[in-house]
């Protein structure tokens, strides 16, 4: 028998100068980060005389400015990565932090505040379990496109976020609430630790466990996972779910923090988790994605939207900076691909 | 055919409709262990249709299949390959992105523990799926790399090995050199000699009469949904089997 001794051939050419882009590609969340605080550290320097990294305070504020891209960019990386896409995860954390405000405030008397807080907390998230079920349904059982799908329940939870709440804001005064919200310890900001919490959670389900692997090999080949016998529609079902419920915790951090229920609390939050995956080099086609890439991704975007606040820019130039990232970052991408002949850009 | 060993897989009179077409009528087949069968055909032939039946992605309208000597049906693809019956797809077999550990073992994941926590053991699953590649005389030189970097011909080895890994008795394969360059063809041929030395049962539907002489025992040719004819590759030669494709000779 010839030995079928298939040495991986056609590797060797150009290899030095890919593996160059490659370097580069798959660190350039961390380039984006340390370019982006040397700037705004001689930027700082420059105009103020201060530092903006050697400050606990900013560092605290860079940090609470990303609980709710990190948290929105959980679920959105799980969506990603097997192929879809959620729209629908700014709208569900407002919904969930009107649910939170009204439930608190409604059990407030009869529960004391501790009661309440939990009440508002179970609340909160079983209101998420249904858009999350819903698109996790329509999507896997009835094969309609995540875009589409995801946009109809945009639009679904932000109109049923503004019913619920009235079209207004909704004031809450519970001190466990605004505790969990404002509240430190060890220093620590609390919506901090429990952020990281959930990311410890997504990371062992995305990294080590049975769904993540699923969620991978769904965005690869669906096709193939569901003939190796997976059931592709409970997990696609169960990725809808969790994106919903971090979006939902996401929105009860929200209400503690600015003691107040809001409907748009996530409106900016759609492009912001989308840009923290994408950032964070995970591909749109799905197949790709880390929770560590979607965290830098998101302290990316942390830093420009707290760092142009520190720096008293106008607020709206940091729209266009994430949007120049999310660009950028794309391109290194793609040019990876083209040029690395291993990784077919088709993905 | 007078083999003295049970067949693998047998179909007797298996017909499938497609409404007012007779996609496949009739069809008897037998498959021996260790045995390489070609089934030939023009398009619309029916060879399709027979792999797809026998793979349990298609009901048959009539007819028997028996797998070992016993009368069976499939409750779709999976029941088929847990009775033994494994198809080769050419581009639905694996995800490209993950490893070839995770593409042997995708639905099958060894598990190991963190604390209590369940762990994908990536590392075994690699090492067993190196180990199955093995069998079939193919090695890489590494294994944690996406599948998408292998070659055609390692590819259709990954999908081999996860199959006959998980003790597969009968494998299909629906144009398995199609899209292949020469070298990537030859290795190919190579891993359906190796399924032939393990006495494994090869079904696999080729275009190329050449491919076909080179690999198989026997050439079964179906034409409009019928047999029109199975030969012994010693003992016939590619114009005769161009001949029953198309139907200018009226023996069976
Ligand atoms: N799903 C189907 N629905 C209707 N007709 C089909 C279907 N699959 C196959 N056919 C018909 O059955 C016949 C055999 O097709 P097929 O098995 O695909 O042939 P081959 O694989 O030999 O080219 C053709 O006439 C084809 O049009
Ligand atoms: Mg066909």
């Amino acid at each position: 028998m010839s030995a079928t001794g298939i040495a991986s051939a056609g590797r060797a050419q150009g290899s030095g100068r890919r593996n160059l882009l490659a370097t580069v590609a798959s660190l350039r969340a961390w380039l984006f980060l340390i370019v982006l605080l040397v700037t705004f550290e001689i930027w700082s320097q420059v105009a103020y005389g201060v530092s903006f990294i050697a400050s606990g305070a900013n560092i605290r504020s860079i940090a609470v400015f990303a609980v709710a891209p990190v948290l929105l960019g959980l679920g959105q990386t799980l969506v990603i990565i097997s192929g879809g896409i959620d729209l629908s995860v700014g709208f569900t954390m407002g919904l969930a932090s009107v649910i939170a405000a009204l439930v608190v405030n409604a059990t407030g008397n009869a529960l004391g505040d501790g009661g309440a807080l939990v009440a508002a907390i179970v609340a909160a998230l079983a209101v998420c379990l249904v858009p999350g079920w819903v698109n996790g349904q329509i999507v896997a059982r009835l094969k309609v496109p995540p875009f589409i799908c995801t946009l109809g329940m945009y639009g679904v939870t932000r109109g049923a976020a503004y019913i619920i709440a009235n079209g207004t804001t909704v004031p809450v005064s519970n001190s466990w609430l605004t505790t969990l919200g404002n509240g430190r310890i060890a220093g620590f900001p609390i919506v901090v630790l429990v952020t990281l919490l959930i990311v410890l959670a997504v990371h062992y389900l995305l990294a080590e466990s049975l769904t993540g692997q699923y969620t991978y090999a769904i965005g690869g080949n669906s096709q193939a996972t569901l003939r190796a016998g997976v059931d592709v529609r409970k997990l696609t079902t169960r990725l809808y779910i969790l994106s919903a419920l971090t979006a939902g915790i996401g929105g009860i951090l929200y209400t503690g923090r600015f003691a107040a229920g809001a409907p748009q609390a996530g409106e900016p939050l759609l492009l912001d988790s989308i840009a923290a995956v994408v950032i964070g080099g995970a591909s749109l086609f799905g197949g790709s994605g880390t929770v560590s890439g979607t965290i830098i991704g998101a302290l990316i975007i942390a830093v420009i939207q707290y760092g142009l606040v520190f720096l008293d820019v106008e607020p709206f130039w940091q729209f266009i900076a994430v949007g120049l990232v999310i660009i950028v970052s794309v391109l290194v991408d793609q040019s990876q691909k083209r040029i690395g002949g291993g990784g077919r850009a088709d993905g | 055919m007078g083999d003295t060993a049970e067949p693998l897989l047998e179909t007797r009179g298996l017909s499938k409709r497609f409404g007012g077409v007779h996609a496949l009528e009739r069809f008897d087949f037998q498959l021996a262990p260790g045995e390489v069968v070609a089934l030939a055909g023009d398009n619309g032939a029916g060879k399709s249709t027979f792999t797809k039946i026998v793979s349990g992605v298609y009901l048959p309208s009539d007819g028997e299949i028996l797998v070992g000597g016993r009368p069976v049906t499939f409750d779709g693809p999976q029941d088929a390959r847990r009775q033994g019956i494994e198809t080769i797809y050419q581009d639905l077999a694996l995800a490209d992105n993950l490893d070839i550990g995770a593409n042997v073992f995708l639905g099958r994941e060894l598990m190991t523990r963190f604390l209590f926590l369940p762990r994908v053991d990536r590392r075994r699953m690699r090492e067993e799926a190196a180990g199955a590649l093995a069998v079939l005389d193919v090695h890489l030189d590494r294994l944690d790399r996406p599948v998408r970097a292998l070659s055609g011909g390692q590819r259709q080895a990954v999908a081999i090995g996860r199959a006959i890994h998980f003790d597969a008795r009968v494998i299909i394969m629906d144009e398995p050199t199609a899209a292949l360059g020469v070298p990537e063809q030859r290795k190919v041929m190579d891993l359906i000699r190796n399924l032939r030395a393990k006495g494994l049962g090869v079904i696999f539907i080729s275009h190329n009469l050449a491919d076909m002489f080179a690999v198989s025992d026997r050439i079964v040719v179906l034409r409009r949904g019928q047999l029109a004819g199975e030969r012994r590759v010693g003992d016939t030669e590619p114009e005769e089997i161009v001949r029953l494709m198309v139907g200018r000779d009226g023996a069976a």
